[in-house]
């Protein structure tokens, strides 16, 4: 696993005294399940997280993890249980589902920016059409946004003339430009050649300094280790082990987390 | 080993400098010898096609230098030259353009013309002032009023009532929800419509005339009609074909299978066959009494026909965008016609352009099918142009002057969609 070689010792520190957690509810799941046709992707997954959290979730392909954080957002649609995101419960309510995923920010693992817009306009687009901000405001937020990860030189450019690192940190550019309450990452330096996910990783680190609730799915051990304060391992659409990522990763508990740990990290 | 790594071991300490490529690469010259002469057998390919190109245009020459201008038949151009007979254009050119329109009022298709160039100008080109929009948004009531002529009044009504009714909507929509609004909005269009606007129309054409010359649909003809139909067919069935691609992707049920009934329907008949619907069936159908003009009945048809192509592009188009921009737009919380709008579609398109304006190029020429219901497009002319006792025998000359201006408008659509494509490209390259 080419994600996973990074060292922690390269990655930027975090400063411990910021990263604050409020014992406040940011997404609440009980009882959730979920099948695609006969298949059961989730099963009986209950999960707290607070407001300031940083979780990462990991665990091998095809185990769910993926699906976890996709219908926190209702990209995918669960069958039963609850899941309630910043007290509003997730139903087929589509002003309820607007209204959630105008709170939560999303970062893919191919970026899904739109290439016919500037990347000025991708950070706009939705503050401006969701929002309603005045199109010069949400400017002025775009700009103070693309600063904040680094890029304001490349407001006018399009998505296709800037590299895998660089369009990665737009994508979560656009996703701050909303001022979201939660973000979640689905694998966002799975993409990217080696070089580049350092600069990712490194905005994100930034990120949690600043107390954004975070939920990551990555096989970026490193980052896990000196930035989550949770770590979640799922397989077979089950949460099989969490902890704090000390215990996690020296005293992994199950069979199957110590399987999974030592493939990604023994080497 | 070892010895092996020590001398292949190499440590660059300079970067190499930028150099010009090699001039041999470019050039008329270098040209030449890669795209003609870059074997002997594509030497003798080019040699061969440039003596047949020669000797096509050596054997068309004499016929057009030799052409007649001034004649009054057939068998009078035979007597004075053995070339082209052009003086039948030149003679009938005015029935080409309008057909039996009169003769006194020829300018109003030119007018009518004159405002379509500048109505399409804004929608065609952004770099036109945004302001001319209002031409293009007036454009298809006036050019209704002049084409087919009568009073002002009733098309000055039709445009006041869909003020009021837009403006009924800006009241209601503070108060009430976008819903709400939107019919209050219509309601104040149909009362207007239905009580006042015909009483209202007669009164004031009473006391001002603004009429002009009522002109029935049969004596519109040659590329008059032409235009009347494509420009209709090509305006109306983009919308109606994005409306049906978005249907028949959408998950509600009886949408979806209305949407692909329709298509599917539509695609599987000949469009000759939908206009003798038109010309003869509708009459049957719809009940004793009313009129509906055959022109109109025509255009209705060829949209209908034009859109269903259009909505299968257009899928096409929407089935290659990449699954993650409808994520990315959902993610954001926009709302379904929002990520149409502002996402999908913009790019849908973009990647349907070539297949949209193929659609369009058939549909323009597809107009002259309407010859074989009897309305009198450009091809229908000629035959009656050949059933004269002057004419009689014309052929390449009539046909090629109608297949040229065909030529000049299909190769337009087909330079601007190649010009459209080059602006929207945001890829880098």
């Amino acid at each position: 696993m080419a994600e996973a070689i990074l060292d922690p010792g390269e990655l930027k520190r975090p400063n411990p005294s910021a990263l604050r957690v409020s014992d406040e509810r940011a997404i609440e799941i009980v009882g959730m399940n979920k099948w695609f046709g006969q298949f059961h992707v989730l099963r009986d997954i209950d999960l707290t997280v607070y407001k300031g959290e940083r979780i990462v979730v990991c665990g091998p392909s095809g185990s769910g993890k993926s699906t976890l954080i996709r219908c926190i957002n209702r990209l995918e649609e669960h069958q039963t249980g609850t899941i309630r995101v910043e007290g509003v419960e997730l139903t087929s309510d589509l002003k309820n589902i607007d209204r959630i995923r105008s709170e939560v920010g999303m970062v893919f693992q191919h970026f899904n920016l739109f290439p016919h817009l500037t990347i000025l306009e991708n950070c706009t687009l939705a503050p401006i059409w969701v929002r309603k901000t005045p199109k010069k405001e949400a400017e002025e937020i775009a700009m103070q946004t693309l600063e904040k990860v680094r890029i304001p030189e490349q407001a006018q450019k399009y998505p296709g003339q800037l590299s895998g690192g660089q369009q990665q940190r737009v994508a979560i550019a656009r996703a701050l430009c909303m001022r979201p309450k939660i973000m979640l990452f689905d694998e966002p330096t799975s993409a990217l050649d080696p070089e580049m996910i350092k600069e990712v990783l490194d905005t994100m680190i930034q990120l949690a300094e600043e107390g954004m609730t975070m939920i990551c799915v990555t096989h970026e051990m490193g980052f896990a280790r000196s930035v989550a304060n949770r770590v979640i391992f799922m397989d077979q659409g089950q949460i099989v082990e969490q902890n704090a990522p000390e215990p996690f990763f020296n005293n992994p508990q199950s069979d199957r987390t110590k399987l999974f740990l030592s493939q990604i990290l023994g080497h | 080993m070892a010895d092996v790594a020590h001398q292949t071991a190499f440590v660059r300490h300079a970067a190499l400098p930028e150099r010009e490529p090699p001039t041999a690469q470019a050039g008329a010259v270098h040209w030449l010898r890669a795209n003609l002469f870059n074997s002997w057998f594509n030497a003798l390919l080019t040699l061969l096609l440039v003596y047949i190109i020669v000797q096509a245009v050596l054997g068309v020459w004499p016929w057009f230098a030799g052409a007649t201008w001034e004649a009054g038949s057939l068998q009078e151009c035979r007597e004075r030259g053995g070339g082209a007979c052009l003086a039948v254009i030149n003679e009938r050119w005015r029935q080409f353009l309008f057909g039996f329109y009169p003769r006194t009022e020829h300018w109003r298709p030119a007018v009518t013309f004159l405002w379509l160039c500048i109505a399409i100008a804004p929608v065609l080109f952004p770099a036109v002032p945004r302001r001319l929009f209002w031409a293009t948004a007036l454009f298809p009531f006036f050019a209704y009023w002049l084409i087919w002529g009568g009073s002002l009044w009733p098309v000055l009504m039709t445009l006041g009532g869909l003020g009021l009714g837009y403006a009924a909507y800006r009241f209601a929509a503070g108060r009430l929800g976008a819903m709400t609004a939107a019919l209050a909005g219509l309601l104040v269009l149909v009362v207007w419509l239905q009580v006042v606007a015909g009483p209202l129309a007669r009164e004031l054409s009473r006391m001002i005339p603004l009429d002009l010359v009522t002109v029935p649909s049969r004596n519109i003809g040659g590329f008059t009609l032409t235009f009347v139909i494509g420009v209709s067919g090509i305006s109306l069935s983009l919308p109606l074909g994005i409306l049906l691609a978005l249907g028949r992707q959408s998950k509600m049920f009886f949408i979806k299978t209305l949407c692909v009934g329709f298509i599917e329907f539509i695609r599987g008949v000949p469009l000759i066959t939908l206009l003798f619907v038109a010309s003869v069936m509708l009459a049957y159908l719809l009940p004793p009494g009313t009129t509906f003009d055959l022109v109109l009945r025509v255009i209705i048809m060829v949209t209908l026909f034009a859109s269903a192509y259009i909505a299968e592009v257009i899928r096409g188009g929407l089935a290659a965008l990449p699954r993650g921009q409808y994520e990315a737009a959902d993610a954001m919380g926009l709302t379904y016609w929002q990520a149409m709008q502002l996402i999908i579609l913009p790019q849908a398109l973009k990647i349907s352009i070539p297949g949209i304006v193929n659609v369009f190029i058939g549909l323009f020429k597809d107009t002259t099918l309407v010859a074989i219901i009897g309305l009198l497009d450009p091809l229908g002319l000629s035959t009656a142009v050949r059933a004269t006792t002057e004419w009689n025998g014309v052929i390449w000359e009539l046909y090629g002057f109608i297949a040229l201006i065909f030529f000049a408008f299909c190769y337009g659509m087909s330079k601007y969609s190649q010009h459209l494509e080059r602006r929207l490209r945001t890829e880098h390259r």
